[in-house]
């Protein structure tokens, strides 16, 4: 028997982390791809000024991010697995057009499926790196000062630039996927309610009575990271 | 309650935090605000000439007036006559010629070619008296120093046309002795605005309308603004005075810089002070020159010499300069014109007089410096181009004779036949002349440091970081943002997201057809089970 049950996934900080960086993310992209000349919204000097100042509030996000995995131990959710990996890709290719159940089963302990593992761990260790690094790199590139104060020489310009374009084109191609992946959840917006309010429609198979595994509220959030 | 209290100090937060970064902040720039304070005091001078009892007399020739001078600054004219002003010259080392005297006495331009062999008539910019055309100049005779062409503060002194330097009849040296003060404009601009012979010739930066002009031509001479005069920038110690120009000289040394007085971080944004590194300040701040007045862009010497019934003629263009003249070519003269761009790192080389054409357009002087370079700034420069004669036999450059006070002295000027003037020119310079003779290309660069204008006609980002005809497309080799790119990688990026834009649609249309299907199947299926 096929039921639904309301099942607290994301928790406060969580969610604005993800919306945070998801606005951040997409106006890096536009405003750096104005830099790139192209589109034309703002303007090269307001895109660059703007570009300059999100790319900042995008660091101390990942800042604040970094320390809120390391400190809940949620860096956990990325170890990669190959248990259910082919089964989830089967899932995507083949499964979900039969109208087969999800093989993973979300949880407040396993958000993510073995194919979000992994490519969000790309994305944490590649992509945003790429654009991280590379970005600083840009910010602060001098060739020579006459005051003798920063010399980055060492790299092209044009290299750093490349690579921070090529970090931006894989982030775009994973703001699409992303995206749409977001509607193969038990409905086609669950997934994106989900992300705004922390509770998630969730299949499950039993009827068994499951709202012991949904705290109340987030004050709860504590107690289920314990578990 | 807590939550609509919540709510009323967050959007007032949000509110308190949009006012602050949408409001556009005027903030003083303090270094700015101190050089007006200081340029805004206008010397006083601490003597007054007329009342120097060595000044009460009629002077008979301007070396009495010299005489005069040196009455009192006895010493001074030793300063003068060690400086490139007297001598026409300055040592200067250049790669592949060694150390060179180079100056007004012996380079090559592309305007009126040379001054040796017409020194009479160039002499009217030499701050001596009595140049012929000649070699015997003495250049140690200090009584023909000419203290007032600079110093002369009654705005009436003038040097007389080919009077060998000497000033027009009609000046009246007594006044002018007793004027005597700092350089004025118009000092500095009786030789600079006219160079080439006319005004705003040569430079396209300089001309007569500085004298009286508005900050829109030029924020620092400007009668409405801070109305500097060039002393104030080009100081002199001992007469030695800073700054020079790339057509004469050849060192990266005693250079005048914006820099000098604003500093190379002049701006309140970080982000312009680190374009200062590698972009001259001349580079945004002089979009435009010849502002007033055209300025000459190109000069055809292989067309000077047509006749009218045996008579010399002139042609004017619409902005009432001249486009022919008999004596001298054709010209193109133009207005309010964009500066071209190169990398530029203080040195130069020039065509030395009997230096062999290697290449075609022949650089007069070229800038040194590349992007590679890290002494090398991107400056505005004028490329004045043309073409002159030259020896086709022993290809190089002809300095022709070209002035001469009468006809019959193998001067162009006065006899239209370049193969005399060239003769007569060769031997001045102590080089062969074979007979043969053409015209070829020349170019030259003359970096354009005037006519500053107000911040806000500075130039704005994209007019260099685009992708299209930007105002440094032509300077390659360099990443610079907004204009370049990597195409392959600009095309993979193109296709990774073409491709999973399609293929988003091709799974969602594929999940909507199956489930379309699926219900009919189950449709069928419930059919089945109630008939």
């Amino acid at each position: 028997m096929k039921s639904t049950n309301k099942v607290y996934i994301y928790k406060r900080f969580e969610r604005f982390w993800h919306w945070a960086q998801a606005a951040l993310i997409i106006f890096l992209a536009i405003t750096g791809f104005e830099i790139h000349d192209s589109i034309n919204i703002f303007g090269f000097e307001k895109a660059v000024e703007f570009h300059r100042d999100a790319s900042i509030g995008l660091m101390i996000l990942i800042i604040f991010a970094i320390f809120w995995h390391l400190a809940f131990d949620a860096w956990r959710q990325y170890i990669p697995t190959q248990k259910n990996l082919l089964a989830q890709i089967r899932f995507y290719t083949y499964g979900m057009f039969k109208g087969e159940p999800h093989p993973t089963e979300k949880t407040a302990l396993q958000k993510l499926n073995p194919l979000q593992r992994l490519i969000y761990l790309g994305f944490k260790l590649f992509m945003i790196p790429i654009v991280v690094v590379t970005g600083l790199l840009y910010m602060f590139y001098k060739t020579i000062d006459v005051n003798n104060v920063v010399v980055i020489s060492h790299f092209k310009l044009e290299s750093i630039a490349v690579w921070h374009t090529f970090g931006a084109f894989l982030l775009i191609v994973f703001l699409i996927v992303h995206v749409y992946m977001t509607t193969t959840g038990h409905t086609y917006t669950s997934n994106i309610k989900a992300m705004i309010t922390g509770y998630e429609e969730i299949e499950t198979e039993t009827s068994g009575d499951e709202s012991t595994t949904t705290p109340d509220s987030d004050e709860a959030d504590n107690l289920t990271e314990k578990n | 309650m807590k939550n609509a209290i919540l709510i009323i100090i967050g959007a007032n937060l949000l509110l308190l935090i949009l006012i602050n970064v949408l409001k556009p902040t005027e903030v003083v720039n303090l270094e700015q605000e101190k050089l007006k304070q200081k340029y805004a005091v206008k010397p006083v001078a601490s003597v007054d000439h007329s009342k120097l009892p060595a000044l009460q007399k009629k002077f008979q020739t301007p070396q009495d007036v010299t005489k005069a001078c040196n009455s009192c600054h006895t010493e001074t004219h030793k300063e003068i006559m060690a400086s490139a002003h007297w001598n026409w010259e300055r040592a200067g080392y250049i790669e592949g010629h060694g150390i060179e005297f180079l100056g007004k006495k012996n380079v090559v331009n592309n305007y009126c070619i040379g001054a040796k062999t017409n020194e009479q008539a160039c002499a009217k910019c030499h701050i001596g008296f009595g140049m012929f055309n000649n070699d015997n100049y003495n250049y140690s005779n200090q009584n023909n120093v000419d203290c007032m062409v600079c110093h002369d503060n009654s705005e009436t002194y003038m040097k007389g046309a080919s009077m060998t330097g000497y000033p027009d009849r009609t000046v009246n040296l007594e006044k002018v002795a007793q004027s005597v003060g700092l350089p004025m404009k118009s000092n500095c601009g009786s030789c600079h605005f006219y160079s080439g012979g006319g005004n705003n010739v040569k430079h396209g930066d300089l001309e007569e309308a500085q004298l009286n002009t508005t900050r829109d031509v030029d924020v620092h001479m400007a009668a409405d603004g801070i109305n500097l005069e060039c002393v104030d920038c080009h100081t002199a110690e001992n007469h030695q005075i800073k700054g020079k120009l790339y057509s004469v000289s050849s060192d990266h040394f005693n250079r005048a810089y914006c820099e000098d007085c604003h500093t190379s971080t002049p701006h309140l944004n970080e982000m312009l002070n680190t374009h200062t590194v590698r972009v001259s300040c001349q580079a945004c701040h002089i979009p435009l020159y010849a502002k007033v007045n055209a300025t000459k862009m190109d000069w055809k010497w292989s067309e000077a010499g047509k006749l009218k019934d045996g008579k010399a003629y002139e042609t004017e263009d619409s902005m009432g300069n001249h486009d022919y003249m008999s004596i001298k070519g054709s010209f193109v003269w133009k207005k309010n014109i964009q500066p071209d761009y190169v990398w530029f790192n203080g040195t130069s080389d020039h065509y030395l007089v009997g230096d062999t054409i290697n290449s075609i357009p022949v650089k007069i002087n070229s800038l040194n410096g590349s992007h590679e370079d890290l002494n090398s700034k991107i400056i505005p420069v004028k490329i004045n181009t043309g073409d002159q004669i030259y020896d086709t036999k022993y290809n190089y450059l002809i300095v022709p004779k070209l002035y001469a006070p009468e006809k019959g002295d193998s001067a162009f000027w006065e006899d239209f036949d370049w193969n005399t003037a060239a003769m007569a020119g060769m031997k001045r310079l102590g080089l062969p002349f074979s007979g043969e003779y053409d015209f070829v290309q020349t170019v030259m660069y003359w970096p354009v440091n005037h006519m500053v204008a107000p911040k806000e006609q500075s130039l704005s980002c994209s007019e260099c970081h685009t992708r299209h005809d930007g105002r440094l497309a032509k300077l390659t080799g360099f990443y610079m943002p907004g204009r370049d790119r990597n195409t392959l990688l600009d095309t993979i990026g193109k296709w990774l997201i073409i491709l999973s834009v399609a293929g988003v649609v091709i799974h969602n249309s594929i999940r909507i057809f199956t489930a379309w299907r699926q219900k009919k199947i189950e449709a069928k299926v419930i059919n089945y089970h109630e008939t």
